[in-house]
């Protein structure tokens, strides 16, 4: 049983259509008439900028189902491979499995290859999973994507956005996406730079959180109450890190609460 | 009408067997071996082809004999793994499960073909002390007839298993650190071969590292096989 698969390449998402497609994900068969699907959970504003040493990826923590809060947890920043990240926005189903799937993916080809694909042939890999979603993304189901990571051969940070055809643009500064990420994108607008440090990209960070979640409400930002804080990611040459939530915490307090706080005064 | 010749049942797999094992023969020898924070492979392989690679989370595979054989198995073994760890959950990836259909596949090439894989294969899988019920490093070695035995401590396979054995059967301890084990399989491997000491450039050497988080497996460099080495 185990040695008569058929496939021989060295994708992932093509060994499931060929040898188990039982298990595959996509093309997703949704009603033709979406609203029969009643809402879905979202995920909404994700953002990622250069800095001096690589790329900040962040998102807010909140999932809505129409007007409703569908989770105020929710991760949407993933580490796909140990110098890459993927933030995603719009239908949480679809957008947590393609995640999941570009990990198991990068991973697959490494195993099966000996060595990682190069950082434009993940994003591409990308690319080709949300041209595969589409069908979805035409009723309603649509899953944007940024990615970003390490470059090892040219040693710089860099980033791509998405659009729902999959179409791939690469961003030499930021970019947002998202429904706060017009918001975001107009807050990092104003304090971005070239070779920011890593302190000072992150504080752009949480404020571009920040501001959009003051401007939309589908914007989760910092929820003190419950301790809830936007995920913030790092990758350098040294690898993926997750910052963690006390200094996201630092930073807002001295960053927003603080000013805000003096201005009352 | 010409009678084909009757060959006995026993005659026939005794000369699969032979040739199977001639083929072994031939080439080099891997072992693994238990340290104190996981599992060290150790081969003699002066080449860029590797005959180590990772197979999962926890598993590593070794294999040796005729290369486009052992590798055309290590691949089955990630796709076997990729796709249980999607299907089910990354936990639900075991080297037992692995080493099992190996077993099955090994073995029924060696019945049902006329040409038995002139291979033998290592699965090993180290354990993790955060998961209930998968704590213990587990080690398999599978022949080319699909037979399958679990080892503790340390296993071999190649042309110079009984050489091996011998060497490590009294000098291996339990809980070495990492470069007691290293210069322990790389002494025994020069030993069964006969030869010079193996210097780091003709060894490829992988770990699975319980410490790690995610991804336990790692290649060891040249370098820092050097730094070890000496």
């Amino acid at each position: 049983m185990l040695i008569r698969g058929r496939y021989q390449g060295s994708s992932f998402f093509e060994l499931l259509e060929v040898d188990h497609p039982h298990l595959r994900p996509g093309p997703l068969q949704f009603p033709a008439d979406a609203a029969a699907l009643g809402p879905v959970p979202h995920g909404t504003t994700v953002l990622a900028l250069r800095f001096a040493d690589g790329v900040v990826v962040a998102g807010d923590r909140l999932a809505t189902e129409g007007h409703r809060v569908a989770s105020r947890d929710l991760q949407k920043v993933f580490a796909t491979d140990s110098h890459s990240l993927i933030a995603i926005a719009g239908a949480a189903g679809p957008a947590i499995e393609m995640a999941r799937m570009l990990r198991i993916e990068l991973e697959h080809y490494e195993k099966i290859e000996g060595e990682p694909l190069e950082l434009e042939g993940k994003a591409n890999k990308l690319s080709q999973m949300v041209r595969a979603n589409l069908p979805a993304a035409m009723q309603g189901l649509v899953v944007v994507p940024l990615f970003a990571g390490y470059d090892m051969r040219r040693r710089l940070g860099r980033l791509w956005k998405y659009d729902v055809t999959g179409g791939r643009y690469e961003e030499t500064e930021y970019d947002a996406s998202g429904s706060g990420g017009i918001y975001a994108r107009e807050s990092i607008k104003k304090a971005w730079r070239p070779a920011l440090s890593r302190d000072e990209a992150l504080r752009v960070a949480v404020q571009a959180l920040t501001d959009a979640a003051d401007e939309d409400r589908a914007t989760g930002g910092v929820d003190l109450a419950r301790g809830i804080f936007p995920l913030v990611c790092l990758c350098t040459a040294a690898g993926v890190e997750e910052v963690d939530s006390a200094t996201i915490e630092r930073i807002y307090r001295e960053q927003v609460v603080v000013p805000r706080a003096r201005a009352g005064a | 009408m010409s009678i084909p010749f009757y060959v006995s049942p026993e005659q026939l797999m005794a000369d699969k067997a032979e040739y199977a094992r001639k083929g072994i023969a031939r080439g080099k020898s891997i072992v693994a071996l238990e340290y104190d924070k996981g599992i060290v492979l150790v081969a003699e392989n002066p080449s860029s082809l590797s005959k180590i690679g990772e197979i999962y989370d926890r598993i590593a595979f070794a294999g040796v004999g005729k290369f486009s054989e052992f590798d055309q198995l290590r691949k089955i073994g990630v796709r076997f793994a990729d796709v249980r760890g999607y299907a089910y959950s990354r936990e639900d990836v075991r080297g037992k499960a692995l080493a099992n259909a190996y077993s099955q596949a090994i073995g029924d090439v060696f019945t049902r073909e006329l040409k038995p894989l002139e291979v033998e294969v290592i699965v090993a899988e180290v354990g993790d002390p955060r998961l209930a019920g998968h704590e213990e490093n587990v080690m398999f070695r599978i022949s080319f007839d699909g037979s399958i035995t679990d080892h503790r401590g340390y296993t071999m396979i190649g042309g110079a298993v009984e050489a091996l054995d011998n060497y490590l059967r009294d000098r291996y301890k339990p809980n070495m650190p990492l470069g007691d084990a290293l210069r322990l399989g790389r002494d025994a491997l020069t030993a069964a071969s006969n030869g010079a000491q193996l210097t780091p450039e003709r060894l490829e050497v992988c770990t699975l590292d319980r410490e790690r988080v995610g991804r336990k497996f790692r290649r060891a460099s040249a370098e820092e096989l050097r730094a070890i080495l000496g």
